[in-house]
């Protein structure tokens, strides 16, 4: 089991009022599944995913990612966590714009404590394996949006963690570049990799072996209606 | 780090006009201080060699009648200030750091020294030993010095120096001729001169005043043996100690007026041996150079620190501006002290470039300053390395906030930002 969220629940105070966002989420990712969860916007999959990247802490219940009880990690083991196991591809690509594709799949070996000559060659290596060798001094500026997401999951992958979790990510790509991601994910999981993505395109969701709905909060099989 | 500091550099080499007008502060700042510093120390220095000057480290002891030195010429001797012993000069001599001790008499404004019809206005008489001139530091330039001979018996021969020479013997050849002091023949055996090649340099009118203490219009010497044909001879004796080096001159001193006054019994308290040094005359002149100047170096550290608060302004709206990138790397697992280590580097490195910049107009400046204002300047070294690290520090503590502040974004607020 890759991670188990038992009970979520997760508040957000506005003023005095707690708003709940998330309700009672139980949720369990296995080894090697490739998890789609869909939503419209304001149904909480964002927090949700926030909650499983270790970026946000649930309200209550109990999360459990790689035999670890988050709500007991302090914030230096939670960056260890996001740092080693797990791999984050966003929207927006966040890829630092100063920097060369290469130093930025470098980056998550840099918090990682990992030498210089070893970074390079990682980093170069996980380039070569999302089809970017010939792009790897390139500069985010440079690239086009499909090659910048493969730049990102190279950067995802490049410490082999033990969760790839994607955030929308073909939300700011054309259908071409969005088919090439979700192709170059396909082989990822199909080489092992744990993938939950988050998304609302249905055909996107599709790509997935799995499919959850989350809509008010609440997370189940079915999809909810037609209105998505 | 090293990656840090790498990442400082191309950070603000990015915004060139930004970074440049955020470490303006620094830039003035630390410029200002160089140039007055390196004035201070030009000055300072220039009083110490002026007064110092010939480097022959040699302390006066003399005898004093409260702030005024004794002369003879208008004052008869105290009673209870005997003629310096063979026992007392060995005690000078066994002083630590004393080199060569010599003991002198002196009068000045003697107005009866003549060659033929020519006088000597307003000479100065000086009754020496053998030490006299290494001590006070004169070379014979034509003729010779005084011999065995000279100090031995009452040999009535004399020494002039070169003032002397110019106005008693105009054009012509002293050595050999005779002078008469005080009716009495003398014979001129040599002519000295100081032997240091040393001018003090002279700016003003009250440098001239300051610097110039001879003002005889020139200076005989005979042997203190023949002092009393012409003068008294319990006459108090002066006594001219050279140092091992300038900074032991004021315990040498000490010690010397120490011995010297353990042997009189003068009524008058007022009347003492008085050491006085050059070195410690410098130091109370820059004391008063340095006092005044340290206002100035107090205005100019409020640049800095004026500097600093736009190195703060100036980070805050960094952190602000990256605050996507520094939620996508805590995301990726960089610690807080990782963001805090790249935003303090970030800004130490800002300041110390302001910094690097600051010395070098600094030290332009002082040239500029010494070239057009005619004042000394000596560039510090000390100065230039407390700038570097004070700018380095300026940088660290006034980028702390907006540093801590980044470490401390939450990730998801940061990555959500636009």
């Amino acid at each position: 089991m890759v991670l188990e969220l038992r009970e979520i629940y997760k508040d957000y105070m506005q003023g005095k009022d707690a708003v709940p966002v998330l309700r009672n989420i139980n949720l369990s990712v296995e080894e090697g599944e490739y998890l789609a969860v869909m939503g419209p916007s304001g149904s909480g999959k964002s927090t949700l995913m926030n909650i499983i990247g270790c970026l946000d802490r649930q309200t209550s219940g109990m999360f459990i990612f790689d035999d670890t009880d988050i709500s007991t990690c302090k914030d230096k083991e939670l960056s260890e966590i996001r740092n080693r196991k797990i791999g984050f591809v966003f929207q927006n690509f966040n890829l630092l714009p100063r920097q060369s594709a290469l130093e930025n799949v470098e980056l998550p070996l840099l918090y990682a404590g990992v030498n210089k000559k070893e970074r390079r060659e990682r980093a170069a290596e996980a380039l070569v394996k999302v089809g970017l060798e010939d792009r790897m001094n390139f500069r985010p500026t440079q690239l086009s949006g499909g090659q910048k997401q493969r730049v990102a999951i190279a950067r995802a992958m490049v410490n082999s963690p033990r969760l790839l979790l994607a955030d929308e990510p073909t939300g700011a790509l054309d259908t071409k570049s969005g088919e090439q991601v979700m192709e170059l994910f396909r082989e990822l999981n199909d080489e092992g990799v744990t993938i939950v993505m988050i998304t609302h395109e249905r055909e996107i969701a599709d790509h997935a072996k799995r499919i959850m709905f989350i809509r008010d909060g609440e997370l189940s099989n079915l999809n909810g209606g037609d209105s998505l | 780090m090293f990656e840090n500091i790498r990442l400082s550099f191309k950070g603000i080499f990015s915004h060139k006009v930004r970074s440049f007008l955020t470490m303006l502060g620094i830039i003035i700042g630390i410029a200002a201080i160089i140039a007055i510093v390196s004035t201070i120390k030009g000055t300072n220095e220039q009083i110490k060699s002026n007064l110092i000057g010939s480097g022959n480290n040699n302390v006066n002891v003399a005898v004093y009648q409260g702030e005024w030195q004794m002369d003879f010429q208008y004052q008869s001797p105290p009673e209870g200030m005997p003629v310096i012993s063979d026992d007392v000069k060995k005690e000078l001599e066994n002083i630590k750091d004393a080199e060569t001790v010599s003991l002198y008499r002196q009068r000045t404004y003697c107005e009866s020294i003549y060659h033929m019809n020519t006088s000597l206005e307003g000479g100065s008489v000086y009754g020496i030993d053998e030490n006299y001139f290494s001590a006070a530091g004169y070379r014979i330039k034509s003729g010779k010095g005084f011999g065995e001979r000279d100090f031995k018996g009452t040999q009535k021969t004399v020494i002039i120096d070169n003032k002397a020479a110019e106005s008693l013997f105009p054009g012509e050849e002293p050595v050999g001729e005779i002078i008469d002091i005080m009716g009495e023949p003398f014979k001129v055996v040599g002519v000295a001169v100081q032997s240091s090649k040393f001018e003090p340099v002279i700016n003003t009118y009250e440098d001239y005043q300051l610097y110039n203490q001879d003002t005889s219009s020139g200076k005989i010497f005979i042997p203190t043996n023949a002092w009393p044909v012409i003068f008294r001879y319990d006459e108090p004796q002066n006594c001219i100690i050279v140092a091992a080096d300038t900074d032991s001159m004021t315990a040498v001193g000490k010690a010397a007026e120490e011995i010297l006054n353990g042997t009189i019994s003068v009524q008058d308290e007022s009347i003492k041996y008085k050491s006085e040094n050059q070195l410690e005359r410098a130091e109370s002149l820059q004391k008063l150079s340095d006092s005044t100047n340290t206002l100035v170096i107090c205005i100019a550290g409020i640049s800095l620190l004026v500097g600093g608060i736009g190195v703060m302004n100036i980070m805050l709206v960094s952190v602000t501006e990256r605050t996507r990138e520094i939620g996508l790397k805590k995301a990726l697992g960089a610690r807080k002290k990782v963001i805090l280590g790249q935003f303090l580097t970030e800004a130490a490195v800002l300041t110390s470039i302001g910094g690097l910049i600051g010395i070098v107009l600094g030290i332009v400046l002082s040239q500029l300053i010494s070239k057009f204002a005619d004042v000394p300047v000596a560039i510090s070294s000390v100065s230039i390395l407390v700038s570097v690290i004070f700018s380095m520090i300026v940088g660290i503590v006034f980028g702390l906030i907006p540093s801590v502040k980044a470490a401390n974004l939450n990730p998801i607020d940061a990555l959500r930002y636009e």
